[in-house]
């Protein structure tokens, strides 16, 4: 029996689906056998991300209605030796297709043959979000070092504390730009933390080559060269149980590096 | 034997104290106060009020009969009534009551949309983060950071007082005052244990906490002591 996490964020384009297509490619990769679910139904992007847009045969609410088995609408990922596949989201209807009850049933009966299912939760807090939640064992919240990104985080965590089947909420914040991080005109990570007092999970580091890879449809975590890439295999990590100190986000810029380890000494 | 007597009028330096037995019947007891207040002539030269504690036992007195023993006794010459003292309160009455009075100790974050809400004091450790509300009808103390809405004395209370240890709030409200945060921010101002309340023109004040010491002495509920 695997566990159900789920990747939200209240706040639209902040990278649930980048992250929910990373997370689960890189926990593939550490040989563990995981199924992305994509909930945002009429908006789905998910396998386009993953590359597999055109394999996609029945969807999320083929299954919900019982117009195929489960088994039939999971999209498998080449790459990855029968590890990693996808449960598309339906494309032609809308969220109010499915209701929180029937999303438990399903993410229940995937869980019995996967070891995690990944949740990609839609923006906002509507019935999308509601039945992206409510088969989850976790979450995570995605948010970037903006003011606004960080108070709907907010409004997401407090939504999801009331969620008692849940275990409280960890955090990634995406997107950092170290410059302004440091010049202030980003919030910085302690600032974030503090602000939403829940465990921070990972940092990723704002980099174009996350974009180019998922316009190739290709996980970024695919790539063991690019700094995102190892954002998200830590992370992957972090949620088998290993501990892992925080990336540095000063690879580059290495005169400032003292400063730095003094910034991360503190956890 | 006697009967014990109903009304029991005992004189004393301020004033004359009626002592209602609890054990007889309301309307008995309103009788004999009549005839023993008819009887129990004063010397009519004497002009002066005279004050009148009443006190009732453990009888439980309604709204109505309490304005009735009043109007009673004040028909009597020249009798005052100070007040009417009874050990008996109804339930919901005392259920108010702690409720009012009552600090309530809650321990959590109130994040962004969520609204925490308490009838007396809210004592809160934790955070109000920006957009999250705490509300009380008494007096509001943050054991965190206050960044979001405040609202003291809610049912129009203007003696409620807002304290934080750090008051960095979006809006303050007491009663029916509204203040809001300065649109330009201060540089780094020390925003630490610092407290909010109503002066005398009707504004809300921002103050260091020791201030609450001289202008809200009853936020002491300390009896005794040293």
């Amino acid at each position: 029996m695997g566990e159900a996490i789920v990747i939200t964020s209240g706040k639209g384009g902040v990278g649930k689906t980048t992250t929910s297509a990373n997370i689960g490619t890189a926990l593939a990769l550490q040989g563990k056998k995981v199924c992305l679910v994509d909930t945002d139904i009429g908006l789905r992007n998910l396998d386009v991300v993953m590359g597999l847009e055109n394999r996609i045969i029945y969807d999320l609410v083929d299954v919900i209605e019982k117009r195929c088995k489960t088994h039939q609408a999971l999209v498998k990922d080449k790459r990855f030796d029968g590890l990693l596949y996808l449960l598309p989201a339906a494309q032609t209807v809308d969220k109010s297709a499915v209701n929180a009850e029937q999303m438990k049933e399903l993410i229940e009966e995937l869980k019995q043959d996967y070891d995690y299912v990944i949740i990609d939760c839609p923006a906002g807090i509507e019935q999308g979000y509601k039945n992206a939640v409510s088969g989850a064992d976790k979450a995570i919240v995605v948010t970037t070092p903006e003011v606004s990104a960080v108070r709907d985080a907010d409004r997401i965590i407090g939504l999801l504390e009331k969620e008692k089947h849940m275990e409280p909420p960890k955090l990634i914040v995406n997107r950092i730009r170290n410059h302004m991080m440091k010049s202030g005109d980003m919030l910085d990570l302690d600032e974030i933390t503090q602000h939403l007092s829940i465990e921070l999970i990972g940092i990723v580091a704002d980099d174009e080559e996350v974009i180019r890879a998922s316009n190739h449809g290709e996980p970024i975590a695919l790539n063991p060269n690019s700094k995102a890439s190892i954002a998200y295999r830590n992370i992957a990590r972090r949620i088998l149980g290993e501990s892992i100190p925080l990336q540095s986000l000063e690879n580059q810029n290495q005169g400032v590096f003292s400063k730095l380890k003094k910034f991360f000494g503190v956890r | 034997m006697k009967k014990r007597q109903n009304v029991t009028i005992k004189g004393t330096k301020g004033g004359l104290v009626l002592q209602l037995d609890d054990n007889c019947s309301y309307e008995e007891l309103k009788k004999e106060l009549d005839q023993k207040l008819s009887a129990n002539q004063l010397s009519k030269e004497d002009r002066h009020l005279i004050p009148v504690r009443v006190d009732v036992g453990n009888r439980y007195i309604t709204e109505d009969q309490r304005e009735e023993l009043k109007n009673l006794i004040r028909q009597k010459k020249n009798l005052v009534v100070e007040e009417i003292e009874s050990n008996v309160i109804t339930i919901d009455e005392a259920l108010r009551l702690k409720q009012e009075t009552e600090v309530i100790t809650v321990s959590r974050i109130v994040r962004s949309g969520q609204v925490l809400r308490v009838p007396g004091d809210l004592l809160l450790i934790g955070d109000v983060n920006p957009g999250g509300t705490v509300i009380a009808g008494g007096n509001i103390f943050i054991m965190g950071v206050l960044k979001g809405i405040a609202h003291a004395g809610c049912f129009g209370n203007e003696k409620a007082v807002i304290a934080a240890s750090s008051m960095k709030p979006s809006q303050l409200r007491i009663a029916e005052q509204i203040n809001r945060a300065p649109d330009e921010v201060e540089k780094k101002e020390n925003r630490e244990m610092e407290c909010a309340y109503i002066d005398e023109n009707q504004q809300i004040i921002i103050d260091r906490l020791q201030a609450l010491i001289h202008l809200r002495p009853s936020l002491t509920r300390l009896e005794g002591g040293h």
